[in-house]
This record gives C-alpha cells, structure tokens and sequence, in this order.
C-alpha cells in the first residue's frame, strides 16, 4: 500500500507519450481521479498547444525514455502507463527508423527501468490487435490465446510482436508487478484522428478488388475507460479492446457516405512500398493488411473481467460518421429521396401505359 | 402465395430460368430483376380483365427491390463475426441457388426430420463435382425445405479464402475457414455447420471414383462436435458427380498454377466458358439419423474414439449413397 492510495488505485502514476494524443487524454482523466495521488507525464518533446488546458494538472517532464535511469526508483513511481508508440512512420520525424527506436528501443528501455523501481506495482502496456499478424487461414475471430500464424509483414505488427515479447520477459522477472497488456482494436470516434480515421474520411477510399475485409473499432473514449480501469483497478493479463460486432469495409465506406474503388492487390502493395520508399504518405503494409484480411477479435475476456464493455463498433462508427461530414458523396437522406423518385416515375409509366391499352 | 406465384412464372417461361440457370453471375440478374420484371408484368398484365391485384403486387415487389437497393447502398444492414451477410444471402444468392438445384438438378432432399430445428449440429457429407457446387446447393436446398430454415455455415479450404471475390462470397454466405476454434465458435453459438471431410481429395477425383468416398483426413470435425457436444447428421449427396465428369487431371498444369488438381471433362477446357455449365444430373440428398457426442465430451483427445466416430460417419455416408444409386437408376434422369 502506497501511502495516500486506496487499494488498487496506485499513488503516483507516470504516463509516457503525453504529447500525442491518446497520452495527453489518458493522463488527464487519471489526474482528475482523486483515488491517484501524482501524474507525471513523460515525451521527449512539449506537447503540442491543443493538449495545454488538458495537462494542467499532470506534471510534465521533457525526457526521451533512454535517459529515464533511476528517475522512477527517484519518484517513487507505483504505476507506469506505456501509450509512447508510434503507429505509422511520419516522413518528418525520422520515417520508419525512428518508429521503430521509439516503438522496440523505447519500450526496452522503459521496462529496463521499471526493473529497477522497487515500489512499482503496475504496468499498462498499450498493445494492438496488429499482435495478430494476418494470413489466410487465421481464424475468424482472434482469443487473446491465438498465435499469429506468420510474422506480419508491417513495421507497426512485427514492433508489437517485439513489444508483447519484452513485456513476457518483464512479467518473469518481476512477477510482483500486476501487467497488463491491452490490445486495442483501431481508435474511433468524433475526435479521434488516426491513419485509419483519414483513410475512412477521403471522399473517394481506395480498397483492394475482391476483397472486403471484417473491422472492428473502438471508441476513443471507451479506450479511455479501460485504460483508466486497468490503472485504478487491478486487472492481470492480456485484453483484446474492441468494441462489439462487425463491420465489413464495404459497408463502413457506404455508412461513412463515400465511394469505394477496388484497386488490384499486388498494385496497392507495390504503391505502399514505393510510397514508404519516396517517403510519403503514412499508409505501409501494415494497413495494406488490414484491408486485405480484416481483423476480428473474441472480447468476452474483458467484458468479464472488467465489467465493461465498449460501445459496439457499429455505434462508434456512427459516432465518427457523424463528426465527419465533409466529402460526403452519398448520404442516406439523398438515397431515400432517389428511391422515391424512381418509384414514383415507375408508377407514372406503369399507370400511363395501362391507361392507353 | 406470392412466392408461388413468381416461381410458377418462372417456370413456365422458360427464357429466363434457363438463361439464369445456366450463367450463375451472383450479382447481376437479382439486383436488376424487379425493375424490368415489374414494368414487363404490368404491360402484359394490362390486357388481361383483372388488372388490379396483380398490379399492386407487382408495385409491392418493385418497391422492397428499391428499398433493398438503398439499404445496401448506405450500408444498413448486419454482418456478424464471421462476414456472414443473412439478408444479402436471402435476397440474392438462395434465390439464384434454387434455380440451379430445383430447376436445373431436380433435386429431391429425404430425412429433413434428422436436421435440429435449433440449436447446433454438424452436417457431415461426401464432396464430389470437381467445383465444389454440392456445399452450395446443399445449404441453399436445406435453407429452403427444412421447416426452421436454418442456414449451414460452410467450412472451406484455405485455397477457397486465399483467392479475392471467392473469399468475400465464401464469407458473405456464412462460411468460414475450416478450423477447430472457427468450427467450435460456430457450434458454441448454436449454428448449423457444414463440413465435407474429404476435401480436395473428394471433389478432384476423377469420374471413374465417383461414389467412393476418399480418406477423412484427422477427423478434425470429429473433436469439434465431441469438444461441444453436438450431434453429426451424416448427408449423403447423389448427384453431383455428374455435373463434371473428370476423366484426366493434368498435373504438371496444376502445379503451375499451384492448384490442387487441373480438371479435363467431356466439355472442358475444349468449349472454353460453355464448359463451366453443369450437365443437368438428378440430386438426391438425404440426411441421415442423427449421431449423439455429448456422453463423449471428455474424449475429444483420443484418437481412438475420434478414428472410430470418423469411421461410423464414412461407413454411414457411404451406404447411404448406394442405397441412393439403386434408386436413382439413370444419373440424368427425371
């Protein structure tokens, strides 16, 4: 027991990767959690204006994780929150080198770290369901218990498989410390900006040909949830996030109001690597993947254990659908309204050709 | 009493049937029908004395084909885990099936009474017909006569979801790579699942084999249903050997195109596309009593018990299909 925390919620918390996004939220819902004493929010760069009045009350310190020494040991550190991953390479920050330092090195250097912090008694390890891999004889729907059948061919898969495998070895050498692997299906939601989310809000969305491949999402603010729960409460293990149901592409793209074109496979594998190559545009294989085989996964473990269960995808789809308005090329009301008109001219003709006979 | 009428008038008029019969294009003709079906029916409907009732149903059909249209197009409609697509399936592929099997195979499916009306079960047939049409027509007749129409959830080969627009129709209809935590996923959700033990090696073989059922493989199928305690209906399916008679199978030209096996039948490859249309077999289905696994829960480890239930399986299978063949004389008969 830390002195200050109640049983289970931990006193001090540091929460990495506080200038992106996902950090700077998570760090301040646990800030606002009385039950935690301290948030120090650790990134090696300022967080960006957007994340100020969100960050008020968590202490920010400007580190890079390689130089994190004995500063958790120093704090008194009871809970470590890992969100620092960088899920698609950015051609201005170092391209696919520094992902994948940040991503492997980072994650290394940070678990050395809590090796060494006597008090610390949680680890919160942002995973994905990337752990997965992809091939064609996967299963259709991932437990937290399946193997992938073959490394993936993307940066952002195989950095994971590294990461879930450095957090086994951690788990073996500090049992006392409670792990807990969460592997999150793609972030959705109003506010939620990922590759994915701008893949899904261009006007025209290019898809592979014969090919429409199951997703699943989750709401942001659902993350957030099972994030805060895994701090504030005690939950050992590995949880696939994702919220209930399926979507198929096709139809997340006609809901979304765009227009799907089928591109042949080998060709959009071809561009993605040309376009890492040139080092442009953040779509890898990774997604190139993701398109071609969908990926579902089994959430019963955390709705048992967590006593939460997220929204279903297809509500959080909704929720980004209706956030999203701009380059919409079809919407349900302009449909409704075709519908009626071609109906309508049907009955005319109809009714004028029986009045002539 | 609509439904008859439609498939009355399909029948009777043969151009259409026998074009959409012989061509199985899975998206053209259903999407497109009721537009030009409606407007053709009440132009010739017109002349006759009765013009209203025959009239509004038509107008009701064109209006559920628009209203279907559109919520395919704005994407309302459900697709569960698997990618199975219940009303996409219903609308569009049952209806396209059961020309093929009612009209172009008159088939004849016996033992319904053997199928659960709910809960799980595995269907455990002989695979035969160089394409595999016999799974399709299979679920689509089971879908139409048994009293609860439950839908089979198919279990295919990996080569079945390694290639595009196979995969995604595969899918849409409510299959499913076959493998045990898909299998035992399905049947721990109650469905009616559909498996064909012999795989490759039960629709690639060549005519001169036909009705003789290949090896069972692990008996993969065997633990599913014993890890679930689901009964096995054995269906023997007659008919299907015929539709591709495969009198040489050009390996090297397999290898290269790295299929299982390189067909050669009276008509293909010689007449090009002509030779994908089926020859016109009769089908005889018929499920066979129900065998129980949920004493043997604990055994679905054993090799023994599990060789011995594959065993029973084929054995029943096997019989069935003779005894079928005595009553089926003449594969293309009435």
């Amino acid at each position: 027991m830390t002195p200050g925390g109640t049983p289970g919620a931990p006193g001090v918390v540091v929460v990495t990767g506080v200038g992106r996004y996902l950090g700077a939220h998570v760090a301040a819902r646990l800030a606002a959690d009385p039950r935690i004493e301290r948030v120090i929010g650790i990134d090696p760069a300022t967080p960006g204006p957007e994340f100020a009045g969100l960050l008020d009350r968590v202490e920010r310190i400007r580190l890079d994780l390689d130089s994190l020494g004995g500063l958790l040991a120093d704090l008194d550190v009871a809970a470590v929150v890992h969100l620092a991953l960088v899920t698609a390479p950015d051609p201005q920050h170092g391209g696919r080198a520094a992902m994948k330092e940040q991503n492997v090195i980072g994650t290394m250097q940070l678990l050395a770290a809590c090796q060494r912090a006597p008090r610390l008694r949680k680890l919160v390890v942002r995973s994905s369901t990337a752990a997965y891999g992809a091939s064609f004889r996967d299963p259709a729907v991932f437990t937290e218990e399946t193997e992938p059948r073959e490394v993936p061919r993307g940066g952002f898969g195989r950095d994971i498989l590294d990461i879930e495998g450095y957090v086994r070895g951690f788990r073996r050498r500090r049992p006392d410390v409670t792990a807990t692997v969460l592997r999150f299906a793609p972030f959705i939601g109003s506010t939620a900006d990922t590759t994915l989310t701008r893949y899904l809000s261009q006007p025209v969305v290019p898809t592979v040909f014969g090919r429409d491949p199951r997703l699943q999402f989750v709401h942001f603010d659902d993350a957030l949830e099972v994030l805060h729960r895994s701090v504030a409460e005690d939950h050992p293990g590995t949880y696939n996030v994702a919220g209930p149901g399926v979507l198929s592409l096709s139809q997340a793209i006609r809901r979304a109001g765009r227009v799907a074109v089928p591109v042949w496979e080998p060709g959009l594998s071809g561009a993605a690597a040309i376009a890492r190559n040139l080092g442009f545009g953040r779509y890898g294989l990774d997604q190139v993947d993701l398109i071609v085989h969908g990926r579902v996964v089994d959430t019963r473990r955390l709705t048992r254990e967590y006593g939460f269960t997220p929204r279903t995808t297809a509500a959080a789809f909704d929720d980004f659908v209706r956030a999203h308005h701009g380059g919409v090329v079809v919407t349900p009301d302009r449909l409704a309204a075709a519908e009626q008109v071609v109906l309508e001219s049907i009955r005319q003709v109809r009714s004028a050709v029986r009045d002539r006979t | 009493m609509t439904a008859q009428n439609g498939h009355r008038r399909l029948t009777t008029t043969p151009a259409p049937a026998s074009r959409n019969g012989s061509g199985p294009d899975p998206t053209v003709p259903a999407t497109t029908h009721p537009t030009p079906a409606g407007s053709g029916s009440a132009a010739s409907g017109a002349g006759s004395p009765v013009v209203e009732r025959p009239g509004d149903q038509w107008d009701r059909r064109v209006a559920s084909g628009l209203a279907f249209l559109r919520r395919r197009l704005s994407g309302q409609y459900e697709v569960d885990e698997f990618g199975f697509d219940p009303e996409l399936t219903g609308t569009v592929f049952h209806p396209l099936l059961r020309l093929l099997y009612r009209d172009w195979f008159r088939t004849e499916v016996t033992g319904l009474e053997h199928v659960p009306a709910d809960g799980a079960g595995l269907v455990v047939g002989n695979h035969s017909g160089t394409v595999a049409l016999d799974a399709l027509i299979l679920s689509a007749a089971l879908h139409d006569q048994h009293p609860a129409h439950r839908y089979l959830r198919l279990l295919g080969a990996d080569l079945v979801f390694r290639m595009p627009v196979v995969s995604e129709l595969a899918r849409k209809t409510g299959g499913t790579v076959a493998c045990n935590p898909d299998a035992e996923r399905l049947l721990g959700n109650g469905e009616l699942v559909g498996v064909f033990p012999e795989g490759f090696k039960g629709i690639g073989k060549l005519y001169s084999d036909r009705y003789k059922l290949q090896r069972f493989g692990r008996g993969g199928f065997v633990s599913a249903a014993l890890r679930t305690g689901t009964p096995i209906v054995p269906v023997a399916i007659v008919g299907g050997e015929e539709i591709y008679p495969m009198l040489a199978d050009i390996k090297p030209l397999a290898r290269l195109l790295k299929l299982p096996y390189f067909p050669v039948t009276p008509t293909f490859p010689w007449l090009g596309p002509l030779g994908m249309v089926p020859l016109p077999s009769k089908w005889l289905i018929e499920f066979c009593p129900p065998i129980p696994t949920a004493h043997l829960t604990d055994s679905a480890d054993d090799p023994l018990v599990v060789f011995n239930l594959a065993d029973q399986v084929r054995e029943t299978i096997q019989q069935t299909l003779h005894q079928l063949l005595e009553r089926r004389p003449d594969p293309f008969g009435p």
